[in-house]
């Protein structure tokens, strides 16, 4: 039976943005009202552009920002960190993975210190434990022992994104929250992280909220998508549903705007220049 | 006589390790009128190859080349002073970066006119009128409100605009576009493709295209030359590389696209790269043939 690990209802966000001297104070209105719910062991992939609110979703799902108004359901239980504050229990459920790799790890800081530090400040595990737990954790993500005390600087963007991956996935958590986590990488890169999360998600039965604005990728990854535009869900249905018949035309304009790598679409484009 | 013309070009960069070969031996060329995509990953050299064209490398770098001849005109041999005459004006070029590439202290305005001041010797007001026409050329709305914004007072989309307008100010005969829409959304990737190649079809430029999506490719070039690690994997007409590639490495990387994928895992070059190929006609990287 299906288990739903991850529910909003009606999730809100505004941003008060201060007025200066000659600026009135005013209102942004970045997530209006979105609903979802996600299983275990399924990728729910939000997709839109950039300041469509999607990262504002995917901080008020990982607990990093409170909604202003809605609920959020993780595992069952409600959570309301703008009330009851965030207990290291809930932090450990849900994690995140950034966009960029460059900027998401601490260029001073060893990999085996990058991936202990989740369990140094959330748990009670010692040294030795939490060092073998990191070790094993590098060789899941298909890294070595041998990099346990490299620094950021000496890995490529697609390594990078793995330790990035490997330090989410150190606490356990039922739900990681991706944003965007192949964007910055090359295609064969994009393609062995893309590789790696399938895996990880058959092992761990983990639960995928996929952030991306690359619909080639999403309908990949995805068992449900989300389509947002200006803080609103237009479209939310099952990926066969919304990329077989997409019903609103933001999400239409979407997929006529993805580039197609197709000979049929190239044979089409040729014909058409040479008539012009 | 080919627009661009490239022999045999290589690269190399001084480093604390000895000399880095970014480049090894390219040839290349574009005749007028015609969309070129060179495609490849990071550090395939495609980037650092079209900055050695344009003169834009830093010190420590070497460029040799049995020819590099741009309309008929020998690049290596110019002095710099007769090589910026031509950089920015007959050939320019568009970065990846729109926002960081603009100088956040002048208008947009200002740094449209400045090359037409520089390049072209125009007065006050016809840089004016002509920076005005440019911005609706490219499609910008508002054109006289909008040569007073600053870089940062612009989105992403717009920005990129506003280097394409600079590019084009004074009708280059090529144009090259380092990764043009990658830092872009999908739909304003469309709109700005469209325009490339719209502005390219009207004004019979030269365009090559650097990038790292096929889809870009599939959608723009007429012809494709594909880079691996600083050397030249195959070079074909767009319909014939996504129909029938060549090289092992070009096959390994249209079957890493997601929507190419078969099962429930993606191929990764990796995989591909070191297998025996299928045919006879397949040349492997680790030999570095071309096609």
């Amino acid at each position: 039976m299906s288990v739903t690990v991850l529910e909003g209802k009606n999730i809100v966000r505004d941003y008060h943005v201060g007025g200066g001297l000659f600026r009135p104070s005013r209102t942004v209105h970045a997530v209006k009202g979105v609903s979802f719910s996600v299983d275990r062991g399924k990728t729910l992939a939000v997709v839109g552009e950039s300041g469509c609110g999607k990262s504002t979703l995917a901080r008020i799902i990982t607990l990093i920002d409170p909604a202003t108004a809605g609920e959020l359901f993780i595992d069952g239980k409600k959570v309301d960190i703008a009330k009851d504050g965030l207990s290291k229990e809930m932090r450990r459920k849900v994690q995140i993975v950034f966009q960029n790799p460059y900027g998401s790890l601490n260029p001073r800081q060893k990999i085996g210190d990058v991936l202990g530090e989740p369990l140094l400040i959330n748990t009670d595990t010692p040294a030795d434990e939490r060092r073998d737990l990191a070790m094993r954790m590098l060789k899941k993500v298909g890294l070595g022992p041998e990099h346990y005390n490299r620094y950021p600087h000496m890995f490529s963007g697609g390594q990078r994104q793995r330790i990035a991956i490997a330090r989410a996935l150190m606490l356990n958590p039922s739900l990681l929250v991706l944003d965007e986590p192949v964007s910055a990488l090359d295609l064969s890169v994009q393609a062995q992280v893309l590789n790696l999360l399938a895996d990880l998600q058959d092992e761990f039965k983990l639960t995928y909220v996929f952030i991306s604005h690359d619909l080639s990728v999403v309908r990949y990854i995805a068992d449900d998508v989300m389509v947002m535009y200006y803080g609103e869900a237009v479209e939310y249905g099952s990926r066969d549903e919304v990329f077989a018949d997409p019903k609103h035309s933001y999400t239409k304009t979407l997929f006529a705007a993805t580039p197609r790598a197709d000979v049929a679409s190239i044979k089409a484009r040729l014909a058409k220049k040479k008539a012009a | 006589m080919p627009l661009l013309e490239i022999k045999n070009l290589t690269v190399s960069f001084d480093t604390a390790a000895g000399p880095f070969m970014a480049v090894q031996g390219i040839d290349l060329s574009i005749e007028p009128r015609e969309v070129l995509a060179i495609v490849g990953e990071s550090g395939s050299g495609k980037s650092v190859a079209m900055l050695a064209v344009m003169g834009l490398l830093p010190n420590t770098a070497t460029v040799k080349a049995d020819r590099m001849a741009f309309d008929g005109i020998d690049l290596l041999k110019l002095s710099p002073s007769e090589r910026r005459k031509i950089v920015g004006k007959d050939i320019s070029m568009i970065f990846q970066e729109p926002i960081a590439s603009l100088n956040p202290c002048f208008t947009a305005g200002f740094q449209i006119e400045e090359v037409l001041r520089f390049h072209m010797g125009m007065d006050r007001a016809q840089r004016r009128a002509r920076a005005i026409e440019l911005m609706k050329l490219v499609g910008i709305a508002d054109p006289e409100e909008r040569l007073n914004s600053f870089p940062h007072q612009m989105s992403g989309g717009q920005c990129q605009r506003v280097m394409i307008a600079i590019a084009i100010a004074c009708n280059p005969k090529l144009l090259i576009a380092d990764e043009p829409t990658t830092a872009l959304d999908v739909t304003i990737q469309k709109q700005i493709l469209d325009l490339l190649v719209g502005l390219q079809a009207k004004y019979g430029m030269g365009l090559i295209m650097i990038t790292h999506n096929m889809g870009v490719v599939a959608e723009t070039a007429d012809r494709v030359i594909v880079q691996y690690k600083g050397r030249k994997m195959e070079e074909a007409d767009v319909l014939s590389l996504f129909e029938q590639p060549k090289s092992n490495y070009t096959r390994a990387l249209l079957s890493a696209l997601p929507e190419n994928a078969v099962g429930d895992r993606l191929p990764t070059i990796s995989d591909m790269l070191f297998e025996p190929a299928p045919s006879a006609a397949g040349t492997g990287p680790a030999t570095g043939a071309a096609s």
